[in-house]
């Protein structure tokens, strides 16, 4: 039948695109060599990407808990984001830099 | 639905609002109130506690069992005893603001919600409200270069590990259909249950939950976030938190996750190796007492991860009474560090406890008391809670942990009493200033526990007992 087949978008792709966020997430708080603002930009996509897959069980599952979960999260991640500019902020005031690299005064 | 069950952990959460209000409202310094106001709270909580009646409730989010109420006493003396050390800490130090005090009460009502949380949204909740407290105390001495280092490593790293426990918890749901984990156990025990997915999930969650116990290999924070947080800090964070996590992780997998204990198993008797190795060795080459402490922390958790490793009845028994025994041991030594201060100025390095033994003979004496517990000496407490965890593990065939448990004690035995030759045989390097009465409260109190633990561990293992009892039964 012509190049275009019917494909519905089911739960395995939610949960790819989840993983894939996710992963970046990872990666982005473990290579990341510049600035501390990333990080906390990596955090938010880990939660986010942990949404999907929630609100995608959900819609699978016929069932509001995931749902109700992913809002919760939301919620908390605003707590933590808040929390974390402010401690960046902090450090900023201490050392003058918020490199990453420079986060080593304290190794042994 | 019986909301008076949650009384212990409303109760608290409404002081901590009230002490927040009470703490902002007048215009002169309120920290001594306010902390005052937090140990009434905590002891308030505590005699609710036990109390308190058993059962499900908030839709099968909270329950109250005899897990719940052991796990909790054991959080809320580690935070009442953490809060006395900060108290003379902070004012010396120019820290004494009354957010500190209120920051730990509502860390502990997170450490109460996850201890008694049956439901991964309950633990989740409970978890970030004791987290993201944490990441702020961790912060405190906020015009402290080290101390604003080590908040800032403490949240990456625990929002990372949030991270993983959240898509360890996504995968759960989606897997079982559900977040409530006594239906969870019902789904993994239908022939149907246990399928590969939730295997993923459950490790997510294990991962996310060794991080916030310092389990290697997710204990790097560990060293760095010790040795840069204000003193009582450190040892507010070495204790209850501590518990909380362990409690929780022992509740998830020998609750809802039961069934899948042969795969968790593995992932445990791993973590719990790979900690009592790295605890042990990776302490012999500091210098600096606190960052000692975090290793042996380490080493602690492997310890006690050897009970849940083990999952036998006895196993998560000697589990409970190794936290109980490892708080008291751990706030009596850091109620010493706490007191290492000279000139006024807070030391922190272990040649400075040099000659103890001859400036301040009584402090000397617990400080010799913790490091023989801790390094396993018999008739000490130490030596009892490492007892309950070996027995349970050769009787259920597991000799290589038990060998490993043994080696690495020894091992540890050297940096522990390597302390007490300092204390006591090196020459003194000046003496501290005069130590405050609350550091000698917790000094005695813990000193005490750990001394005659021997005489009456009855009532102990039987509570331990019931509150395993009320898990597996």
């Amino acid at each position: 039948m012509g190049g275009i087949t019917e494909m519905a978008i089911g739960l395995g792709h939610y949960l790819t695109v989840g993983a894939i966020l996710f992963v970046l997430g990872v990666f982005g708080i473990f290579l990341n060599r510049k600035n501390v603002i990333v990080i906390l930009m990596s955090v938010e996509l880990l939660l986010l990407a942990v949404n999907i897959n929630l609100v995608g069980f959900s819609s699978v599952l016929n069932d509001l808990t995931g749902q109700v979960f992913a809002m919760f999260i939301l919620t908390v991640a605003a707590a933590e984001a808040a929390i974390g500019l402010a401690i960046v902020v902090v450090y900023f005031r201490n050392r003058g830099s918020i490199e990453v690299e420079d986060i080593s005064t304290l190794r042994g | 639905m019986n909301w008076t069950l949650a009384l212990p952990e409303l109760v608290l959460a409404i002081a901590g609002l009230c002490l927040l209000v009470a703490g902002v409202v007048p215009k002169r310094p309120m920290h001594f109130a306010i902390t005052l106001g937090a140990l009434g709270s905590f002891l308030l909580a505590a005699v609710l506690v036990m109390g308190q009646g058993e059962g499900v409730t908030f839709g099968g989010l909270y329950v109250a069992d005899a897990f719940a109420r052991f796990a909790k006493l054991l959080v809320l003396a580690g935070a009442g005893l953490g809060l006395i050390l900060a108290l003379d800490f902070n004012e010396k130090s120019g820290i004494a603001r009354f957010e500190f005090p209120v920051l730990l009460v509502f860390a502990t009502v997170g450490m109460m919600v996850m201890v008694s949380a049956n439901d991964l949204m309950a633990l989740y909740v409970g978890l970030e409200l004791m987290s993201l407290s944490l990441y702020v105390v961790a912060a405190f001495d906020r015009d402290n270069e080290r101390s604003s280092e080590a908040g800032l490593k403490y949240f990456v790293l625990g929002a990372l590990a949030s991270g993983l426990l959240l898509y360890g918890a996504s995968l759960v749901y989606g897997f079982a259909g559900t977040t409530n984990f006594d239906r969870i156990a019902d789904a993994l025990s239908s022939p149907a249950g246990g399928s590969l997915g939730l295997v993923v999930g459950v490790v997510f969650v294990v991962a996310g939950l060794a991080f916030k116990v310092s389990a290697v290999p997710f204990h790097m924070w560990t060293p760095d976030v010790y040795e840069g947080a204000p003193t009582p800090v450190t040892a507010f964070f070495a204790a209850a938190p501590k518990v909380a996590a362990i409690a929780l992780l022992t509740r998830v997998l020998a609750g809802p996750f039961g069934d899948l204990a042969a795969q968790w198993q593995q992932v445990i008797l791993l973590i719990s190796a790979l900690s009592m190795i790295l605890g042990a060795f990776a302490a012999i080459g500091q210098s600096n007492v606190k960052r000692l402490m975090a290793y042996s922390s380490i080493a602690n958790v492997g310890y006690a991860l050897m009970g849940l490793a083990v999952a036998t009845d006895a196993g998560l028994r000697g589990l409970l009474l190794y936290m109980a025994v490892y708080i008291a041991m751990t706030l009596g030594s850091f109620s010493v560090l706490v007191a290492m201060r000279r000139d006024g100025r807070a030391v922190e390095r272990i040649d400075d406890l040099a000659g103890l033994g001859r400036t301040d003979p009584v402090m000397a004496f617990w400080m010799a008391v913790f490091m023989f517990s801790m390094a396993g000496i018999p008739p000490l407490a130490g030596f009892f809670s490492k007892l309950y965890v070996f027995l349970p593990a050769v009787q259920a065939g597991y000799w290589a942990l038990a060998v490993i448990g043994v080696l690495t004690s020894v091992v540890g035995a050297y940096y522990y009493l390597r302390i007490v030759k300092v204390m006591y045989f090196d020459a003194p390097a000046g003496a501290f200033d005069p130590r405050p009465a609350g550091l000698s409260v917790v000094l005695t109190v813990t000193g005490l526990f750990t001394m005659l633990f021997i005489l009456f561990p009855a009532p102990l293992i039987a509570a331990a007992q019931a509150a395993i009892t009320s898990i597996l039964g």
